[in-house]
């Protein structure tokens, strides 16, 4: 019967974590007159009109467009850098390898709000304000350093003999690491890949102050509903509901690793 | 184990890394600690100001430093209260998840989708729910007749942070404790059962200690997260009513680009970034002591 109770209890966490979410998915089929007008649990008047709106108007899928392009940049910039780096943490000791891992480690804990400010100055003043560019390099701030731990433990995880033997049949080190070592750490590849996935599209401070027209991400497009004539619901909730689907795609993509790579790369 | 080679050469493995990393982080840096020493006159005029900003910012007296313990102090608070619910919580689910068939992928899934979800929407959800005309939750808690009002009293915006965080944040202490309980080898499981172990002992002496790595990721992880939020409360309670919830960050945007009053922020930014640091490395040398224990 102990089973029975987990599953129970499990059952009310879900339920528990579901229902805001379901109260946004519920709202955005409604009309802001049906939302305003009373308080029920499913719309009785079901519209699309909301997502109308977002796949119709420039300004609302440019927004998908540009988060999803710097999200895309970011990750194919930090885990590119970052492979080498975290073979080099892992395998070899180099002067001031353990202060650089510190310091590089600092950065993740680094508060947005503390650099909102200075990039707003470094951007503009090297002209990459406004683009999607300027939001990929900012993000590297804190997706580099949490790349590298993550390669780092899986890295650690491949025994040193392979690089060895490999030397040994004559293998360059390019082609070793390209044809050799990528498919042994495929998977800390992908779970770093969705980590810096994951840290870059939910963030929101950096990628605001960033950009103003061309480059606006989707959460900034979505302050669009606060308006004079008042909020329109239905539409934020709509567009809520479409920022959840990039994820969502991509944590059933990886469920398997996920909490692999908790484990072994250590966040 | 073998000790790794000594190698030099593994620098040049390093270099892209640093740079990216040197211009995202050591440029603005240097910004910062620049207009923290200067004072400024209108547009690009800017003259030496020596600690001034910074005797303000640790004088509680102030009207600054008044302000800066403050929002310190409500950001510990905050911090610890999260961590308080959202440890056990997390630890509790996990060990709830199932362990075998679909439902394990399944229910991983949903665990973790709150943590895909950008920030922003995290707190327009909030926002929208705790709601008392069109908000489940808002409507639910005023039908039972508890007074509760997110946008006007101090307590309600509290807990509506604090449950969003709970709600936001569980699932990532849940999926790490998973991950940890998953490690622990069935032998340990088979022996409690020869010795008629009770389920409460089960985990006091085999699970909890096998978690304890885990547990410190996930203190380290959830503080510093805590520490630094600033999107949800933002989007639900702009920091108000009143300051009741105006965290560090939320404080420190309103300074540096609401009144554009640079040398405050900046000094604000660095004693700021100074504490995450130092707690962050506080952390930093736990969890390599427990490495260097279990190794030995």
């Amino acid at each position: 019967m102990r089973i029975q109770g987990r599953s129970i209890a499990i059952g009310i966490y879900l339920i528990a974590l579901f229902l805001p979410i379901y109260w946004l998915l519920n709202m955005s089929f409604k009309t802001n007159g049906e939302i305003l007008s009373s308080l029920n649990f499913w719309p009785h008047h079901p519209t699309l009109a909301n997502y109308r709106v977002i796949f119709t108007d420039p300004a609302w899928y440019l927004g998908f467009v540009h988060s999803l392009t710097y999200v895309a940049i970011n990750t194919v910039i930090s885990v590119t850098i970052a492979l080498p780096a975290a073979y080099a943490f892992s395998r070899f000791r180099f002067i001031g390898d353990k202060h650089l891992f510190f310091w590089l480690l600092s950065n993740l804990m680094a508060p947005p709000a503390v650099y909102a400010m200075p990039f707003f100055n470094l951007y503009y003043s090297i002209g990459l304000f406004d683009t999607v560019w300027a939001v990929a390099l900012a993000h590297c701030l804190f997706n580099v350093p949490l790349a590298v731990w993550i390669l780092e433990g899986f890295i650690s995880g491949v025994p040193r003999e392979i690089d060895e033997t490999a030397a040994l049949d004559g293998y360059s080190f390019p082609r070793f690491f390209v044809k050799l070592f990528l498919p042994l750490i495929a998977n800390g590849v992908g779970v770093a890949a969705f980590f810096c996935f994951m840290f870059s599209w939910v963030e929101q401070l950096l990628a605001t102050t960033l950009t103003t027209v061309n480059a606006k991400p989707i959460v900034s497009v979505m302050t669009r509903v606060y308006s004079a004539a008042g909020m329109d619901w239905g539409l934020l909730a709509a567009a809520g509901v479409l920022t959840m689907v990039p994820g969502a795609i991509v944590i059933w993509f990886v469920r398997n690793h996920i909490a692999k790579g908790f484990a072994l790369g250590r966040v | 184990m073998m000790d790794k080679p000594w190698n030099n050469r593994a620098w040049f493995f390093v270099i892209p890394v640093l740079c990216f990393v040197l211009f995202s982080s050591l440029l603005p840096m240097m910004t910062v600690v620049n207009y923290s020493v200067q004072d400024t006159m209108g547009q690009n005029s800017f003259f030496w100001n020596g600690v001034a900003w910074f005797q303000n910012l640790l004088d509680p007296t102030t009207d600054m430093g008044g302000r800066f313990a403050a929002a310190l102090v409500r950001n510990l608070i905050f911090s610890l209260v999260v961590l308080c619910l959202e440890l056990p919580l997390g630890i509790a689910v996990a060990i709830c998840i199932p362990r075998h068939g679909w439902r394990v992928g399944a229910t991983l899934v949903l665990i973790a989708l709150p943590l895909l979800i950008p920030w922003t929407v995290v707190g327009t959800i909030w926002q929208i729910f705790a709601r008392q005309d069109i908000g489940l939750l808002g409507a639910a808690l005023n039908g039972l007749h508890i007074p509760y009002n997110d946008t006007q009293g101090p307590i309600s915006a509290w807990a509506t942070i604090v449950v969003m965080d709970v709600w936001h944040w569980t699932g990532m202490v849940a999926l790490l404790s998973y991950a940890g309980l998953k490690a622990i080898p069935d032998a340990f499981y088979q022996a409690a059962r020869i010795d008629g172990a009770s389920r409460w002992s089960v985990f006091r002496n085999i699970e909890l200690p096998k978690l304890q790595k885990v547990l410190v990721i996930a203190v380290l992880l959830r503080f510093m997260e805590s520490f630094m939020i600033y999107t949800e409360p933002s989007v639900v309670t702009g920091g108000g009513p009143g300051e009741a919830t105006s965290f560090l960050s939320l404080d420190l945007v309103k300074i540096a680009l609401g009144q554009v009053d640079l040398g405050n922020a900046a000094a604000m930014s660095l004693v700021y970034n100074l504490i995450t640091l130092t707690i962050c490395y506080a952390f930093f040398t736990i969890m390599t002591q427990l490495d260097q224990r279990k190794g030995a």
